[in-house]
């Protein structure tokens, strides 16, 4: 008996054989080579951008891009980090209490409270990192009166667990500058995917020694271990659904913090949140 | 599909849905029939004109802040052509790959074989419930109506395919399968049908998608078996990926403990750094964005991250047939962005439902002919107009597909009712000036047959073939031929008289424009 995977190759073939059979242009030259398949294809476009990983002209970019899609950018130095992450989830609204936002085109009454009511154990602040996170910003969180829930391999947090914290603390892989899209690849300071998108808030952490300009140049970087779970966030949650205007946050965390550290100069803390 | 009703609406629904197809590559009424009625329906086209243009204008916008972007066009065709030519060699790459990173990979020929072997994996998981990641392939096989069947409810967690699915109705746009609905309508719908929508729901949209999210939350944390389309799958690796916006894809693709992708075997791309020439076309053609809000990538079954079995079935269904057509063929390079639908006069005019198929807009019209290797009216859904060709990101020549199509369904006879006829009728009478002529003076009488609203909807005899997908003007009062002959009559007169009118060197003759009535309708 042929087996579906027998009968859907050798259909495969047949169309190969009988299509190219009649003509002699097309197949001689895409035809199928043995090796170097690369060779046929010509990449004219930009393997890379004029900006150098981690410039001011690439960081200014991604924060540019970054704040277009609603994403809140909060600029610090190396020694700023603990603090600012600490600030950030100590000021953490209880349950799904997120501040309202204006939609791109909307017109009509203020939006009403979220339909979602907070569950009502969930604590104030209550924060997931991963296992792999740096001790010095755990320690900053819950010095600022946090409760610090760690997700392990040994024991990871139930998703009912997860959609019971507050935020999620993450590092990252790599961002990209002019698409302001952060890449997660579940390396130990950034969990398994599932931490970085039941809780409601992400607080994610991007050196500026991460920030390329291009997509060729991150997809060629995230090459190196292209087995990894990957994650590409550019802004929040978002739909365009409904008459094609975006709405920011539907399933996934409703607010991404990037706490972008600028290795360069030292800079004062600025909240544009 | 059974919907809790909240208690007190009314029984009268205002949003009347497109009925479940038995076939959804081949439903409705003939493409001529079915626009005509899509055109009547006025709310209809004012919620495509807004969200077409909308989309239009932010499509521009980021395709215009990308210096290379025809030669990444160049190159996402001619790594498709690649995948084309070295399809069986990748397919393998691919299973192989799957299948060491201890995914299963499993083959289908058609519809019926993919359905029986999704609902086959999900009974064998203990459950009757999974979540859905919106996805096209799922669509085209009628995976949900078949699940059904098995007594298996899968629920649609992308926006708008919720709101398809709630609404018992089909989509109408590859990536906005809910276009032709208004926050007004969505309301409704979600007020009458989703059973836990807050009874104060008004029309804004974050109020919408806030009603989604809390209505599907509790589905996504306890869903055992998630089913997923894709939208690239790397030979070279493994990998899949799918590209979203809301989140939805996340947690299907991460919390359940089984998840399910089924995928055409054309959405494959050779390397995994190919991906950096797609991700870069795919969003800025789809959605009108830099990026879209989340992709994301796996390789078979990552050990404590993400489900803990993974199945990959590789789809046929047509696809083969498509292949064996060297011109056709690269309807197959579709990416599915859907910027060809947003672009197309015809489209923004008669809405998705028109084409009675999953596929519907340009790219619908060469694919779904092909897939189904049946006769069809789509090839003449188009002006030719070519804003399709000219928006494709992997640079599709769909109004070359278009003609071939239509050469060919002239070729087999199977064009059009009376097409053929009505073609021969022309060519007899266009051959000889006597009887054109006579045939332009009795063309006049159609001005009896026109409405008040000067065309003509239906012409008798073979004359149908033509109004049978388009309207007529009503023919002018006086034929250019007679027109021509009474003008020379009196450019004649003219010269006659010229001398008592010195310096009238120029008479009438030079200006036809303001008195031609032959010209009257152009």
């Amino acid at each position: 008996m042929t087996t579906a995977r027998d009968e859907v190759l050798a259909r495969v073939r047949a169309a190969l054989t009988s299509g190219s059979a009649g003509s002699t242009g097309m197949s001689s030259s895409a035809g199928p080579s043995d090796d170097g398949m690369a060779a046929d294809v010509s990449r004219e476009y930009r393997e890379s951008g004029e900006h150098a990983v981690g410039s001011a002209a690439a960081l200014e970019l991604l924060v540019d891009r970054l704040e277009d899609y609603k994403a809140e950018v909060h600029r610090v130095s190396a020694a700023e980090v603990p603090t600012a992450v600490a600030r950030l989830t100590a000021a953490l609204p209880s349950g799904d209490d997120v501040p309202e936002r204006a939609e791109s085109a909307g017109s009509g009454p203020t939006p009403g409270p979220d339909a979602i009511a907070p569950a009502a154990d969930t604590p104030r602040g209550r924060v997931v990192a991963p296992s792999g996170l740096e001790p010095e910003w755990v320690a900053a969180m819950s010095d600022g009166g946090v409760e610090v829930v760690v997700d392990t391999p040994e024991a990871p947090l139930t998703p009912s667990d997860l959609d019971r914290t507050a935020a999620v603390v993450t590092a990252a892989r790599v961002a990209i500058a002019e698409t302001g899209t952060i890449v997660l690849d579940a390396g130990p300071d950034q969990g398994r995917r599932a931490i970085s998108l039941v809780p409601d808030v992400h607080i994610c952490v991007v050196r500026a020694d991460q920030v390329v300009q291009t997509v060729p140049e991150a997809v060629r970087l995230l090459a190196h271990h292209p087995d990894r779970p990957l994650t590409w966030i550019s802004g929040p949650s978002a739909t365009s659904d409904i008459e094609l205007n975006r709405v920011e946050g539907v399933h996934g965390p409703r607010t991404l913090h990037v706490v972008l550290v600028d290795a360069a100069s030292h800079r004062t803390l600025t909240w544009s949140g | 599909m059974t919907a809790e009703h909240t208690a007190g609406t009314s029984s009268t629904t205002t949003f009347l849905g497109m009925p479940q197809p038995a076939d959804p590559l081949r439903w409705g009424s003939s493409f001529p029939e079915a626009a005509r009625r899509e055109l009547g329906n006025d709310q209809l086209r004012r919620n495509l004109g807004h969200a077409t243009s909308t989309i239009r204008a932010k499509r521009a916008k980021v395709v215009g802040e990308v210096p290379d972007w025809e030669a990444l066009r160049d190159a996402g065709s001619a790594l498709k052509t690649q995948v084309m030519d070295n399809l069986p060699e990748l397919l393998e790459e691919l299973e192989r790959n799957v299948t060491a990173r201890g995914g299963v990979v499993h083959w289908a020929r058609d519809a019926a074989e993919a359905n029986r072997i999704v609902a086959g994996l999900v009974r064998a998981k203990g459950t009757d419930e999974v979540v859905k990641v919106k996805s096209m392939a799922t669509q085209e096989i009628g995976l949900n109506e078949a699940l059904e069947a098995e007594g298996i409810h899968a629920t649609e967690t992308d926006l708008a395919e919720l709101i398809v699915q709630l609404a018992d109705d089909m989509p109408s746009h590859i990536l906005v399968p809910a276009i032709h609905r208004n926050r007004a309508e969505i309301r409704e719908i979600f007020l009458d049908r989703m059973g836990d929508a807050p009874p104060d729901l008004t029309d804004v949209p974050r109020e919408l998608a806030m009603a989604a999210r809390a209505h599907l939350r509790r589905k996504f944390l306890s869903a055992k078996v998630a089913v997923s389309g894709a939208n690239f799958g790397v030979a070279e690796t493994g990998t899949l990926s799918v590209v979203e916006s809301e989140g939805n894809g996340r947690m299907c693709l991460t919390l359940p403990e089984t998840l399910i992708t089924v995928m055409g075997i054309e959405k494959l791309i050779p390397r995994f750094t190919d991906l950096e020439v797609f991700l870069q076309l795919l969003p800025r053609s789809s959605t009108g964005e830099r990026m879209n809000p989340y992709t994301s990538m796996w390789t078979g079954v990552t050990p404590g991250d993400g489900p803990s079995e993974f199945h990959l079935v590789l789809l046929d269904n047509g696809r083969t047939r498509v292949l064996a057509d060297e011109v056709g063929r690269s309807a197959l390079h579709c990416i599915r962005c859907s910027a060809c639908l947003n672009v197309c006069p015809v489209y923004e005019r008669v809405g998705g439902h028109a084409y009675g198929s999953v596929y519907p807009g340009p790219i619908g019209a060469i694919l779904t002919p092909q897939l189904t290797g049946e006769p069809s009216d789509l090839p003449y859904a188009s002006t030719l107009c070519g804003a399709c060709y000219d928006v494709c990101p992997v640079k599709i020549d769909i109004p070359s597909i278009l003609v071939d199509l239509r050469a060919r369904e002239v070729e087999s006879g199977s064009a059009g009712r009376g097409w053929g006829a009505a073609m021969k009728a022309a060519s007899m009478v266009m051959s000889d000036g006597g009887r054109f002529r006579r045939a332009a003076r009795l063309g006049r009488v159609g001005r009896v047959a026109g409405g008040r609203d000067g065309v003509i909807a239906r012409l008798p005899g073979p004359g149908a073939a033509w109004t049978d997908s388009r309207d007529l003007p009503l023919p002018p009062k006086q034929t250019f031929r007679d027109w021509w002959a009474a003008h020379e009559r009196e450019g004649a007169d003219d010269e006659r008289s010229g001398g008592d009118r010195p310096g009238s060197e120029r008479p009438r003759t030079g200006r036809p424009g303001t008195d031609a009535p032959g010209t009257e309708s152009r």
